[in-house]
C-alpha cells in the first residue's frame, strides 16, 4: 500500500525527515514512534498528500478519497455543528446513505446529544472524538493517524481501542504515538524515529 | 448538478454560513468603505470634479476588497481547516472557485451600501460604473483568491497579500476608472471582461499548485 525510499522532506534549512525507507502491505498496520520533532506528523503528511517530498520516493496506492487523516488540528470548522461539519464532508467525499452514517457515528463516539452544538463549545477531547468521526465517515483503505489518542478520555479511548481493533486486518493503518503500547498488539510493522 | 458544480455550490454554501454564524468579514468591509467615502466627501474640496470622486470610489472598492481578502481564508488558517478541504476527494480548483464565489457575495453587499452612499455624498452613478464595478468584482475576487491562499502559509501574510495583489490589480483599476470617466466606456468594460477570463482561468488552473506544501 505504501512503498518509501529514502524519502527527505526540508523546510528551508531544517531537515524534518531525512532517509527514511519502508513498505507497508495493504492492512498492515504501521506503528511510529519517536520524540517530539522526529518527523513523524512530516511522514504522515507527506502519505496523505499534503506535503510533497523534497527527496527520495514515496508512493502510496490510495486515491483521495480512500484516506482518512486525523492530525493535530481535528480539521473541522468551529463555526459548524458537529452534525453540519460531518454532513460537509459526507458530501464531498460522496458517502453513500451519509446521514445515516453520521448519525451512527455521532452515536459511536458519544457525541449524538451535542450533534447541534457547533464545535467551537466542544472540549479538546470531544474535538477528537470528532475529528475520528470525520477521519473514518468515508470508511477509508487507509487510515493515517497522527497521536490519535491525544486528549481522549478514558471512554473515548476505549472507543477508539475498540475501533482499532475491528478494523485491523481489514484497513491499512499508519499511526504515529507518544503511547506505543496501547497499540503495539495491533503493528505488523515499526517505525522509529530517533 | 455535476459532481464539480455540486461541490462549488456546497463550499460556496458553507462559507455563508460561516459568515452568517462568525460576521467576520460583511461589517468589517461595511464599516471600512462607508468610513472610506465619509473621509473622502470631507477631505475633497466641495468643487472638486466628478473624475476625482470617481477615482476615489475606485481607491475605496480596491482597498475594500483587499480587507475582505485578507479575511477570505481566516477560517482555514485558524483551524487549519485548509487541510482538511485538501484532503477531500474534490477538484481544488472547487475550493478556489467557491471561495472566489463567497467573496464576491461579500464584496456585493458592501458595495450595495457603498453605491448608494457614493451617490448621498458626490454624485449619481451611470450605468457603466455599475458595470465595471460588477466586472472587476470578478477580476478582484479570481486574483486575490490566489494570491490570499498564497500569502496563507506566510508568516508575513499582511504584507504579502497588498504587495502580490495590488500590482495584479492595477489593470483593474485602469479598467474600472476608464468605464467610469471615458466617453467609451464600453471598451473598458470589454478590457475588464478580458481580464476577468484570462486571470479566472490562471487562477483556476493554478490553485492546486498553490496550495500544496
Amino acid at each position: 500500500m505504501i512503498s518509501a525510499r529514502r524519502l527527505g522532506k526540508r523546510f528551508g534549512r531544517k531537515r524534518a525527515l531525512d532517509r527514511v525507507s519502508f513498505d507497508l502491505a495493504k492492512d498492515g498496520f504501521l506503528l511510529v514512534t519517536g520524540a517530539n520533532g522526529s518527523g513523524k506528523t512530516t511522514l504522515l503528511r507527506l502519505c496523505a498528500g499534503l506535503a510533497a517530498a523534497t527527496s527520495g520516493e514515496l508512493e502510496v496506492r490510495a486515491r483521495r478519497e480512500e484516506i482518512g487523516y486525523v492530525g493535530h488540528e481535528p480539521l473541522v470548522y468551529r463555526e459548524l455543528t458537529a452534525l453540519e461539519n460531518l454532513t460537509l464532508f459526507a458530501r464531498l467525499y460522496r458517502v453513500p446513505a451519509g446521514e445515516a452514517r453520521v448519525g451512527m457515528l455521532l452515536e459511536r463516539f458519544g457525541l449524538w446529544e451535542e450533534r447541534g452544538s457547533r464545535a467551537g463549545d466542544f472540549s479538546r477531547g470531544m474535538l477528537q472524538r470528532l475529528a475520528l468521526c470525520r477521519a473514518l465517515l468515508h470508511d477509508p483503505e487507509l487510515l493515517l493517524l497522527d497521536e490519535p489518542y491525544n486528549a481522549l478520555d478514558a471512554r473515548g479511548a476505549e472507543v477508539l481501542d475498540r475501533e482499532l481493533k475491528d478494523l485491523a486486518g481489514a484497513r491499512t493503518f499508519v499511526v504515529a504515538t507518544h503511547d506505543p503500547d496501547r497499540v503495539s498488539a495491533l503493528a505488523t510493522a515499526r517505525l522509529a524515529f530517533a | 448538478m455535476s459532481g464539480y458544480l455540486r461541490d462549488v455550490a456546497l463550499l460556496t454554501r458553507k462559507d455563508v454560513l460561516l459568515e452568517l454564524r462568525a460576521r467576520d468579514a460583511v461589517p468589517a468591509l461595511l464599516l471600512f468603505v462607508v468610513s472610506a467615502l465619509v473621509v473622502f466627501h470631507f477631505a475633497l474640496p466641495a468643487d472638486a470634479a466628478e473624475l476625482a470622486a470617481k477615482g476615489m470610489l475606485w481607491v475605496a472598492i480596491l482597498f475594500t476588497a483587499l480587507l475582505g481578502l485578507g479575511r477570505a481564508f481566516q477560517a482555514e488558517r485558524q483551524q487549519s481547516m485548509l487541510d482538511g478541504l485538501l484532503l477531500a476527494p474534490c477538484d481544488r480548483s472547487a475550493i478556489w472557485l467557491a471561495k472566489t464565489l463567497a467573496t464576491i457575495v461579500f464584496l456585493g453587499v458592501a458595495e450595495l451600501v457603498a453605491l448608494p452612499a457614493f451617490a448621498l455624498f458626490f454624485s449619481a452613478l451611470d450605468w457603466e460604473t455599475v458595470a465595471g464595478i460588477a466586472l472587476a468584482n470578478l477580476g478582484i475576487c479570481a486574483v486575490g483568491t490566489l494570491v490570499a491562499a498564497m500569502a496563507l502559509a506566510s508568516r508575513a501574510r499582511e504584507l504579502l497579500l497588498p504587495l502580490l495583489f495590488l500590482p495584479l490589480a492595477i489593470p483593474i483599476v485602469v479598467g474600472g476608472v476608464g468605464a467610469s470617466v471615458a466617453d467609451d466606456g464600453g471598451r473598458y468594460l470589454g478590457f475588464l471582461a478580458l481580464y476577468d477570463a484570462v486571470f479566472a482561468i490562471i487562477s483556476w488552473a493554478s490553485f492546486e499548485y498553490v496550495v500544496t506544501e
